[in-house]
């Protein structure tokens, strides 16, 4: 795709550059977190430290990676926050999703800028992040643990586990649903939509954007 | 196998079985209470032998000291004064690594290699692959590894693994001068703590018995206690010591499950790729906006 052609005035801005820029840091940083968490978590995973220079580096960066994800994330909390407010419409559109995964969009509700779906995995996301964050302090044993009785580090060390599982579950659903639904990957990469993109997924924003149908 | 005499049972984060092939004898370290004099030669054998040196503390008041075990002080004497039925009492625990069954620091390891578990039954750290995470700490039912500030690694009683290799027995058993600490088979133990036991109970402590620990797999390092009825008498010493269920709940079924969960969303997402296709501009939408391509 040439930048002429993502330039293109008839397409719609969706992502701007620093939201996309904002969007990238914090995924990388998630994959960072992730392999260097996954390979504290299980020994089936112990061999992916040797990306990360061994057992111990792993142990040292990996909460400074999860630090790095809420900083970046924080940020794009504060940025889409009010976008992702669930309406009557999100609610029945999750309602629905069954449809939707099997192909059959006839009776979906009108998405706006994000559907249901999306906005749904933005809060879970947010939790899982928050819970991450307060247990990570917690279970991180060179700086903090030592303020903590054992029973709250153990407690923590759980709700640790609990919480990454379901954000890379959510994760991993987030990064399928962006390679099942064509050209939204696109959308983050180079920022703008075609218009017929915008008016299948999401009519709402489509109207909103052209003025359209007002 | 650098030590034949060193077989393992267990191996942290090792998911096959480590080479155990020979049974060695299974050893304890039995401590009786009722014979120790609290002299803490124990404590300076032991650094002595591993070749560690505790900083020279301040007086807080009481005779502990350290006031609590280090990457240091692998054992420390607690010496805690108790009314019971007797009139006032001194009981004075030597305290350190249980060397547990079924070791609550081994389970919560993620570091294969760091944490094993010879066929003897002494668990040991091997400090060359530990990553410091602590996770051990969090484990043990009996708040004993230590963190290094030095180097990041954890530190514990070894059971003078190294000294047992050779058929030698731990410092502290070598140097006790009361006889309060012995070492042999287990089965040798058992019989020689029933006989103390017997004759704490003929000289009136009627509650005397065994401290092994059946909760964490039977312990290797044991206790004559003249009250076994109140373990926490001995400064807070657990009275059904067990890995905490949220130990097992962390290292136990949360490990696999998680781990299948996610692969099977994996491949979930595969099939429904390659089963219903993607989700794609549909043609009634692609020809109201042709002038775009």
């Amino acid at each position: 795709m040439s930048s002429k052609m993502n330039n293109d005035p008839k397409k719609l801005l969706r992502y701007t550059p620093s939201e996309r820029a904002n969007h990238w840091l914090t995924a990388m940083c998630f994959i960072l977190t992730a392999l260097t968490g996954l390979s504290l978590y299980h020994p089936f995973f112990y061999p992916l430290s040797l990306w990360f220079g061994g057992g111990v580096w792993t142990r040292i960066l990996h909460p400074f990676f999860g630090a790095a994800i809420v900083l970046f994330f924080g940020v794009m909390y504060a940025r889409f926050r009010q976008h992702n407010v669930m309406n009557e419409a999100d609610w029945e559109w999750v309602r629905r999703a069954r449809e939707l995964v099997n192909s059959d969009d006839r009776n979906m509700p009108e998405a706006g800028k994000f559907n249901g779906g999306q906005k749904l995995v933005f809060w879970l996301t947010a939790a899982c992040i928050l819970l991450l964050l307060l247990s990570g302090i917690v279970i991180w044993r060179v700086y903090f643990s030592f303020l903590f009785p054992i029973g709250l580090i153990r407690f923590a060390a759980v709700i640790h586990a609990i919480s990454a599982t379901l954000l890379i579950a959510l994760i991993a659903f987030h990064i399928y649903a962006a390679v099942w639904t064509k050209e939204s990957l696109s959308a983050m990469v180079y920022g703008r939509v075609r218009r017929a993109w915008a008016k299948q997924h999401h009519p709402l924003w489509f109207r909103r954007m052209t003025g359209e149908g007002k | 196998m650098a030590l034949q005499s060193l077989d393992i049972t267990r191996r942290s984060a090792t998911t096959t079985p480590p080479p155990g092939q020979r049974e060695t004898l299974e050893v304890v370290k039995l401590i009786d209470v009722s014979k120790c004099i609290g002299c803490k030669a124990c404590q300076v054998a032991c650094m002595e032998w591993n070749d560690t040196r505790d900083v020279v503390g301040t007086n807080h008041g009481v005779l502990d000291n350290p006031p609590d075990l280090t990457e240091n002080s692998w054992t420390v004497m607690r010496y805690s004064e108790v009314e019971t039925e007797r009139g006032l009492e001194w009981l004075i625990r030597k305290d350190g690594c249980m060397h547990c069954g079924d070791p609550g620091c081994l389970k919560a390891c993620p570091a294969p290699g760091a944490i094993v578990q010879y066929s003897n039954g002494i668990v040991d750290f091997h400090e060359e692959n530990c990553i410091g995470c602590g996770y051990c700490i969090t484990g043990c039912p009996f708040d004993i590894p230590r963190l290094s500030k030095k180097d990041g690694k954890v530190y514990k009683c070894t059971l003078c693994s190294d000294r047992v290799a050779a058929g030698l027995e731990p410092a502290c058993v070598k140097t006790c001068p009361t006889g309060a600490i012995v070492f042999g088979s287990r089965e040798d133990m058992l019989g020689h703590a029933d006989e103390r036991i017997e004759d704490l109970k003929s000289r009136g402590y009627a509650k005397a018995g065994l401290y092994d620990g059946t909760g964490v797999g039977g312990t290797h390092v044991m206790y004559v206690l003249q009250h076994a009825d109140r373990p926490e008498l001995y400064n807070g010493l657990a009275k059904d010591p067990s890995i905490s269920p949220m130990v097992a709940l962390w290292k136990g079924i949360a490990k696999p499950l998680a781990s299948y969960a996610v692969a099977l969303g994996i491949l979930g997402a595969i099939i429904h790729y390659v089963t219903k296709g993607p989700n794609e501009v549909s043609e009634e939408n692609e020809n109201e906006f042709k002038d775009e391509q």
